[in-house]
């Protein structure tokens, strides 16, 4: 019970502290690793990540939940109670999230004519459609240049089609995603680094 | 918006769904808000995505859930932001804890591995594509579009925190649009609808 209290507490700090999103955690996860080494070794660090980004849902929440697993699965043994560890990791991790943006979205509103919040917002928005624009470029190089054997040309010829399709079609990007696996799976795309 | 109109049930499990669509971090979310959030449910309109998005980035904590609380406020208040939160986490739970125990089969899939090869290529053109629709918006003039662009170009270039940019762009905001207003009053920026790529 100590220990899932513990388990709460050691998240929430991560929740609090992380700013820029679920990679910014991972300072903290191994830094988790060095002041308890029951719950996750820097081993377990790897497997983490690669599990994280490859499943559905936010990397800082995936690599929370599987934390927690581990932790859970070490006290109970069983599938639930990993399930039960990664709830607690999961909990901690969100709470701080909720209590700031209540927050804040409160304030906000308040101020949402007031002038200054409308010019940071200004130029706010062509700083973070920067960002969103950044990440994008990351995810392509990735696809195009990491790793000795990539497929480039399958690579361009599906992001054009897909291009040319969002221009024309409203497709749930659901389809794309399975479209995509189904893509994947039958050129043989090289696995990620 | 339409305000205790939407059911928490509702904001559950459009949440839940998000989260299982999402494949990377915070950013894979965003063409999923706008398809779901936007275009289908209106719960808000795009510029207003777009600054859910940028409060998210700048407060502690994992961007897709700050994004989430948010939208959740927006649609059904305190409570809302916190079951549209357990939605998007929701799936998250279960995957991992199934994939935490069958670790090694999971990892060594070879079919698994070149889905998610097709996966990512899927998301980074979505994520561009949500990029030019929000940038038509919301670039709207001439400093907007050249913040943008250096900001972007400093990021490919350096690589550094986003936080250092975003109290640029704060900065900027403040001290560029202030002596806009000063040069000509009145003009406002108008927003239409329109929602494809």
């Amino acid at each position: 019970m100590l220990t899932l209290l513990l388990l709460f507490l050691e998240f929430f700090k991560i929740g609090l502290f992380a700013i820029g999103g679920g990679l910014a955690t991972l300072p903290f996860l191994m830094q988790l690793a060095v002041t308890h080494p029951d719950w996750l070794t820097l081993r377990d660090i790897t497997n983490m990540i690669a599990v994280s980004e490859s499943t559905p849902g936010p990397i800082g929440i995936n690599m929370a939940t599987f934390v927690g697993n581990s932790v859970g699965s070490g006290m109970f043994g069983t599938v639930w109670g990993g399930m039960l560890g990664g709830l607690v990791a999961t909990l901690g991790e969100v709470a701080p999230s909720i209590i700031i943006i209540l927050i804040v979205a409160r304030v906000l509103e308040a101020f949402q004519d007031n002038k200054y919040v409308k010019r940071a917002f200004y130029g706010l928005r062509a700083t973070v459609i920067a960002l969103i624009a950044y990440a994008a470029y990351q995810v392509y190089r990735v696809a195009l240049f990491d790793g000795p054997n990539v497929k480039m040309l399958e690579v361009v010829l599906f992001a054009v089609f897909m291009f040319v399709m969002l221009k024309f079609k409203n497709v749930h990007p659901i389809v794309w995603i399975a479209f995509a696996a189904a893509f994947g799976i039958l050129f043989k795309l090289p696995s990620l680094p | 918006m339409n305000q205790s109109k939407t059911s928490l049930v509702t904001l559950f499990a459009t949440f839940a769904k998000i989260g299982v669509m999402t494949f990377g971090g915070g950013y894979a979310m965003l063409p999923m808000l706008q398809d779901e959030i936007v275009n289908r449910k209106h719960w808000c309109s795009e510029e207003n995505l777009l600054d859910y998005f940028a409060v998210g980035q700048c407060t502690p904590g994992i961007i897709a859930i700050n994004t989430a609380t948010f939208i959740g406020y927006k649609t059904r208040g305190n409570i809302g932001g916190i079951v549209a939160t357990l939605g998007m986490v929701f799936p998250s739970l279960v995957i991992i804890s199934v994939v935490y125990h069958v670790l090694e089969a999971f990892q060594s899939n070879i079919y698994v591995q070149y889905a998610l090869s097709g996966i990512q290529v899927a998301v980074a053109a979505l994520i561009s594509c949500s990029v030019i629709k929000l940038a038509k918006k919301s670039l709207v003039d001439a400093p907007a579009v050249l913040l943008a662009v250096a900001v972007l170009a400093s990021l490919v270039a350096f690589g550094l925190s986003p936080i250092i940019f975003i109290l640029v762009g704060i900065a900027f905001g403040l001290t560029v649009s202030g002596v806009k207003e000063r040069k000509k009053h009145g003009a406002d920026t108008s927003d239409q609808g329109g929602s494809s790529c």
